[in-house]
Order: structure tokens, then sequence, then C-alpha cells
């Protein structure tokens, strides 16, 4: 009832919802996606591969959500350690940065998922339904046996790939091997829901979608445009070179013919992954993906022309004409230097601050339904719980010691304290301290619990409390 | 039970979501009646070529609204939310938090079970057993028993061998399911007034081993026989069934300085909730009897190595 007049036939009506039109990328090949085919293999291979690696007798790579554990090959991290989940989105950030001044979106156009699974989707696509041309004239051919028998090979591989990858998933949160003997329906609900949901995305987001989630969806591809500057390295048609455009034969004499450098063959515009012409200028929608570049570069070989007609290049050198050793002097200017150097120091700081991480916490907690008590003429007590974190994934025994004020101790605790591996245990104890004949001020004092393993001296964690001396 | 202090709000809440949806539903209609794009006053251009129009809203926009919009409607239907209107699927915060309870009572009762097939003796040298009890104990008990059970003033230590109300585990059970309130009337006037309190305190100090005043036990010996020995025993070592503790040991759990002593015996204990309330609550709405089987085979193995 709400649309009645978006479907009313008022003759004059226009709409400026334009129905998308249906992209069909020819396949680019040069130097920039013999990179995204590197990138594509390496980021699958680790992306399927890593679930399956071993470390000792579990999974070498396991986000344990439900315990609350992260297993990174040697490292167990905990809550506690979620710091470094914040070093990692900070690398995430500025590696964003620094490459998106140096070389603009090219996290957009070699690494991102929706770049690679389009073009793994691609391949799978140009597989069966060949080349752009036959694809083309498939889709417009009425549907016939072989029309409906190449679509159901494409999408019943596409969704082969999709599921794997859910499953794939899933495989980081709950351990893969026993993951796969209980599908698929053995799997807990919400495991199938992350695999359908992770699955469809894929599926839909790549397979269907494409261009539009970069277009529409994706906030980043939008923000990355306010990190150029005239610095930035972006893909770029030499209009200057490259005007008036226009067919012509290989001999033609260009003066003669008043033409620039594009034959306007169009390519450029087929292998566009987005759809648009970078003849244009640079236009939001680009992904940087430099398939343009790739398929003019074959076009200006097969003319006899230089290279680069569209190449990576900078405002600042097309408009001053800088040579390129110019131009990448300047790339290399005070703003990427900051990034590269915050980059480095959040680098080198997690590193040596996961080299030096104790897995041992220790936590002090005052009793506090009291403040101290005598519990015999002369000995004052306070009580404390003593949390021992023991992130390690061995048990150990430990050694718990009080100092701070002269011969006080832990009273009666039994020692060792053993704690299992990756595991913590609140040891409640009574510090006491024996009063010297001539009394003690009441008073405050700081007191300093030491925690150590018996077995290794790297365990080993101090943790500040106090102890109260009533009136005596 | 209402959140509303008065009706008012009730009102006030149900009158701005009804008017609020409604508002809503006439918004999106009136949109979707609206012409389509109309180049409208160039003086709203920009760059040349961007222009603002009054344009419909796109469709699938729409939709999702009215998808929201009708979802929201059986949501206020369903759950409470339209002022003290309760809903019609009988959800609650708290029965929510039951049922999450009564799950996680379904899931841990197989390990309790387990465990209440077994003797206390036996329970207190499994050790996976009582490091669950310790959770329990320092989560529901540490509070005033301290976590290393040992109390304080006014809370008695479950590790010194001394027992009011009885140390056998059945007792213990006891002493947590219903909790325990000892009750002592204030004797000054009884013994006397300061004079009799002063020498009940010292014969009692002298029935302990303490240090006391030679000469008044003999009178403090005849006010006890007369006052305390009724609760306390003629022998002055308690009487477990009413919880009057043993006054010959060392263990005073309100003090044991003379001054302290008589305060006791001035005040009483819980006879008086002013000057505070040393009952044991029970424990039995608070905890399973799984776990309270396994607190006290805790506490009953605390001096029974």
């Amino acid at each position: 009832m709400n649309n009645a007049s978006t479907n009313e036939t008022a003759p004059k009506k226009q709409s400026l919802f334009a129905k998308r039109r249906k992209l069909y990328v020819r396949f680019a090949q040069g130097i920039f996606q013999n990179w995204r085919v590197a990138l594509v293999i390496l980021s699958q291979v680790l992306f399927f591969g890593l679930p399956w690696l071993n470390w000792g007798d579990r999974q070498a790579l396991l986000f344990d959500l439900p315990a609350r554990k992260f297993y990174l090959f040697g490292v167990v991290l905990w809550p506690q350690d979620f710091i470094y989940l914040t070093a990692l989105l900070l690398i995430g950030a500025y590696s964003l940065f620094l490459f998106t001044a140096v070389a603009g979106r090219l996290w957009c156009g070699y690494a991102c998922p929706q770049t690679v699974y389009t073009e793994l989707l691609m391949w799978i696509e140009r597989a069966v339904e060949g080349n752009r041309n036959a694809r083309m004239k498939l889709d417009a051919a009425p549907w016939s046996a072989q029309k409906i028998g190449r679509k159901f090979l494409k999408h019943l591989l596409w969704v082969i790939i999709a599921l794997w990858t859910g499953v794939s998933f899933v495989g980081y949160f709950t351990p893969i091997r026993e993951l796969v003997t209980r599908l698929p329906f053995g799997v807990s609900g919400w495991s199938l829901f992350w695999m359908l949901f992770y699955g469809g995305l894929i599926y839909f987001l790549t397979g269907w979608m494409r261009e539009q989630v970069c277009k529409f969806m994706c906030p980043y591809a939008r923000f990355q445009s306010a990190m150029f500057d005239r610095d930035t390295m972006i893909i770029t048609y030499d209009t200057a070179r490259g005007e008036p455009r226009g067919p012509r034969g290989r001999q033609v004499d260009l003066k003669e013919a008043q033409l620039g450098h594009c034959v306007d063959c169009g390519l450029c515009v087929q292998v566009c992954p987005t759809g648009i012409d970078i003849r244009n200028g640079l236009q939001y929608e680009c992904i940087g993906c430099a398939a343009c570049i790739d398929s003019c570069e074959e076009v200006m070989k097969k003319m006899n022309y230089p290279q680069g007609l569209i190449r990576y290049t900078t405002e600042n050198a097309m408009t001053s004409g800088y040579s390129k050793k110019e131009m990448w002097r300047r790339v290399f200017r005070f703003r990427t230097l900051i990034y590269s150097a915050i980059l480095l120091a959040i680098i080198v700081a997690i590193a040596v601050s996961l080299s030096l991480r104790n897995p041992l916490k220790v936590d002090v907690l005052r009793d506090y339904g009291m403040m101290a008590r005598e519990a015999s003429p002369g000995v004052i007590e306070n009580v404390y719980q003593v949390e021992i974190i023991n992130t390690d994934e061995h048990a150990h025994q430990f050694i718990i010691e009080v100092t701070g004020l002269p011969g006080i101790d832990v009273g009666e605790l039994e020692q060792p304290v053993t704690i299992d591996g990756a595991s913590n245990r609140k040891i409640p104890l009574a510090a006491r301290f024996k009063l010297p004949d001539d009394g003690w001020k009441a008073g405050v004092y700081p007191v300093v619990f030491t925690v150590r393993a018996k077995d290794d001296d790297a365990l080993r964690r101090e943790e500040k409390s106090t102890f109260m001396v009533p009136n005596n | 039970m209402s959140d509303f202090t008065s009706n008012f709000w009730n009102y006030y809440i149900v009158i701005l979501t009804v008017l609020g949806l409604i508002f809503c539903i006439w918004l999106l209609v009136a949109v979707g009646k609206r012409e389509g794009a109309k180049a409208s006053d160039p003086s709203h251009v920009w760059d040349g070529d961007l222009t603002e129009l009054n344009n419909q809203l796109p469709g699938w926009w729409r939709w999702l609204f009215w998808v929201v919009l009708i979802f929201s409607i059986g949501y206020l239907i369903y759950y409470p939310g339209l002022g003290a209107f309760k809903g019609i699927g009988g959800w609650t915060q708290i029965g929510q938090f039951n049922q999450e309870m009564n799950d996680l009572d379904a899931k841990t009762k197989p390990m309790y079970d387990s465990y209440l097939a077994m003797g206390v003796a036996d329970l207190s040298k499994n050790q996976k057993a009582m490091g669950t009890a310790e959770n329990i104990f320092l989560n529901n008990c540490a509070r005033c028993h301290g976590s290393d059970a040992r109390g304080t003033t006014g809370f008695p230590s479950l590790r010194s061998g001394a027992w009011s109300w009885g140390g056998e585990p059945a007792e213990i059970e006891q002493s947590i399911t219903e909790g325990r309130t000892g009750v002592m009337t204030p004797m000054a006037d009884a013994v006397g007034g300061p004079e009799g309190v002063k020498a009940v305190v010292a014969y009692m100090r002298s029935i302990s081993n303490l240090d006391h005043d030679m000469a008044m036990i003999a009178q403090g010996e005849k006010l006890f026989a007369d006052n305390c020995a009724a609760c306390h025993g003629a022998d002055g070592k308690g009487m477990k069934e009413i919880g009057a503790p043993n006054l010959t040991d060392s263990v005073w759990i309100h003090g044991g300085t003379p001054k302290a002593m008589e305060a006791v015996v001035v005040k009483g204990l819980n006879s008086d909730l002013k000057d505070g309330d040393f009952a044991m609550p029970a424990q039995k709405d608070v905890l399973s009897k799984g776990q309270i089987h396994l607190l006290t085979a805790y506490v009953w193995g605390m001096t029974h190595k």
C-alpha cells in the first residue's frame, strides 16, 4: 500500500534509482593480477589450513570463547591479555593508514576478503561459463538444459566453497578435527548457524552482490579516500598522453592523425570489477585493483607505445611532471615516515611484551568482613584471598610468601599450592604478624605477596597489599 | 508489582509509544505516496552537477522500516514494554533468571547427586569436590567466617574444634541449612550489678585457665551456678542443643579479654538487636542440598584431616 505511487503509470515519471547493471568482468593478466593471485592463494592457504595445525596435543590456533582462552601456537591468552587485541587492532589501523597513504586502496585491491573471494568465485565462473563474451551470450540465451546445467554447476561450486569457508571459520572457535566428524547435523546449533551465516555471506556478498558491497555498504571504502593526499600513488590515466583517444592502425603517425596513445579499446572498462572508466579520473568506486593497468599495458605493448598510460602515480607527479625517482622520494614523506615509525614501535612493543609475558597472574584481595584479628595473644592476623592464575599449559607448584613487616609469614598455609595448567584458584590464607614485646604502632602497613613456582624461576610475581595492625 | 510510583507514568509511556508508532506509520504512508524525482529549486545545486531533489526513499529502506514497525508492535504485545502492560508472553526478568538457574541446576545435578551419595568423611578427602566446596565457601561463607574460616570477633572460627551447636556432620549440616541463633539474656541485674558481673567473669576465667582474681571466685562460682549453669552446664562445658558454648576452653567467640567477657554478660546476645545480630542465617533458600552437603564435608574436613 505504501509504494502504490511508484507502480502508477504516470508517463513522465523518472526514477533516480538505477537498477544495477550486471558486470561481465573480463579477466586481466599482468603483474598486478599475479600479485593478487599470489595473495589470494597465500591468504586462503592460511585461512583454510591454519585450523588444521596442531600444537602438542591441541589445535595450534583456537579461540575458545566459552572458556575464554585463546590459543596462539605456544601462547595461551586470557581475557586479562586483552591489550594484545588492542595492539592487533592498532597494527591493523596503522597498516591501513600507511599503505593507503603510500599507494591508495591497496587493502581493497589485493587483500580484502570481499576482493579475494570475489576473485575466487570469478575463477569458478570463468571455468564453468567461459570468458566474458561467452558469459554475456549465455545470459542472453533462452533457458536450455545446457544453460541450466552450467548455472547449476557454478552455484553448486560456489556453495561448496562458501560452506567450507563457513566450516573453516567455525573451526577457529571450536576444534575443527572434531567438528568435521560431526557434520552436518551433529554440530551444535550455534556452530551450524555461524557456518551457514558466514558461508552465506561469502556466497551472497561475493557471488551476487560483488561491487555493490564496495560501492554502497563498505565504510572503509569511503573513508580511505580521506587518507589520500597529493603524494599518494593512485591508479591514474595519463590524460595528457592518452588524449585525444581514438581507434587507429598500428602504423598511423600520431601527430598527423592528431591522436594520443589511448586506442579507446575499452579493455580498461571491461576488466574493471566495479564497472568504471578509469579515464574519467579518480572515482570513489575504484578499489585500486590495477586490472586496468594490466590490460592497458598489454595493449601498449601490442601498439609499440611506451608503458604506463595507466599507472600508479601521484597527483603531484602528474601535475609537476616528476620523474619516477622524484615521485618515490615524495612518497616517503613525513606522513608515511611517522606512520611507519608508530607501526614499527607498536610491533616492537607487542613482540617484546609477548616475549616477556609472564604466564602467572596474581590477585590479592583482603577480606572485607574484618580488618585484623588477634589470633592468640600478641599475634595479629589479616586474612586474604590470593588468586593465582596459571595461564601456562602445565600444572605448577607455587610457594606464597609475604614480606613487609618483621617476621610476617603466611601462617598455617599448606605449601606448595598446586594449580593445574590453564586454570586459576583462590587461596584463602591468614598472614601472621607476631608483635614484638614492646608492641608495634597501630596502622596500615604495605606488604608484598610473592608467588613463585617451585620448578620455574620465570614464574614469579609480586603483588602489593596492606596489613592492618590494630591498637596493642 | 508496578515499576511506577503513580499511574500517570504508565499512561505517559503508553501514549508516547503508541503516538510514536502511529506517527511512523503515517510518515511511511505519506512518503510512500510522494511523487518521484522532480528537478527542484536550482539553488540546490552544488559543484555544477550535484542536485538536491525531493526524492522517494529507496524501496528496500521503506520495506525494512515496515518490517521493523510490525516487529515492534508484535514485541510490545508479546513482551512487557508498553507501560505497565505485562505482555501476553508472560516473560519476566526474574522468570528468565530462574529458568537459567534451573538449567544450571539440571546441568550440575548429576555431579551433586554423586556427591550426595557419598559420606561426609569420604567427600572431605575428594580433592575435586573440595575444590568446588572451597569456591562455594568463599562466595557464601567467607564474608563472616573469613576466607580462611578462622572467623573474627563475633563470628566463630570453624577450625578451632569448638562447636557450640555440635560438630558432627549432621549437626553441621543442620547449622548451615536452618541457620543458628543463640540467645543469651542480659545477666547484669541477675548477678547483682557490676560487682557480680566481675565475679562471674573471674570464675569463668578460672575454669578456662586464664589469669583471674582469686578473691572473687567463690562469689562468682555461686552466681554462675544460680544464673548461668542452666544453659552452660554446671561444669561450664555448654549445651549444644541450645548453642550454649563451652566456657572452659580457650575459644572466645566474642573476645577473651575480661572487658569483652563482661560486655557479653551485661548485654547478652541477640536479646536486643540494637547491639547487633549474631545470628547465622539459614542457607536452605540460597544453596541447594548438594551444595550444603559439600560445604558440610568441607567444614567438617577442616578439623578432621
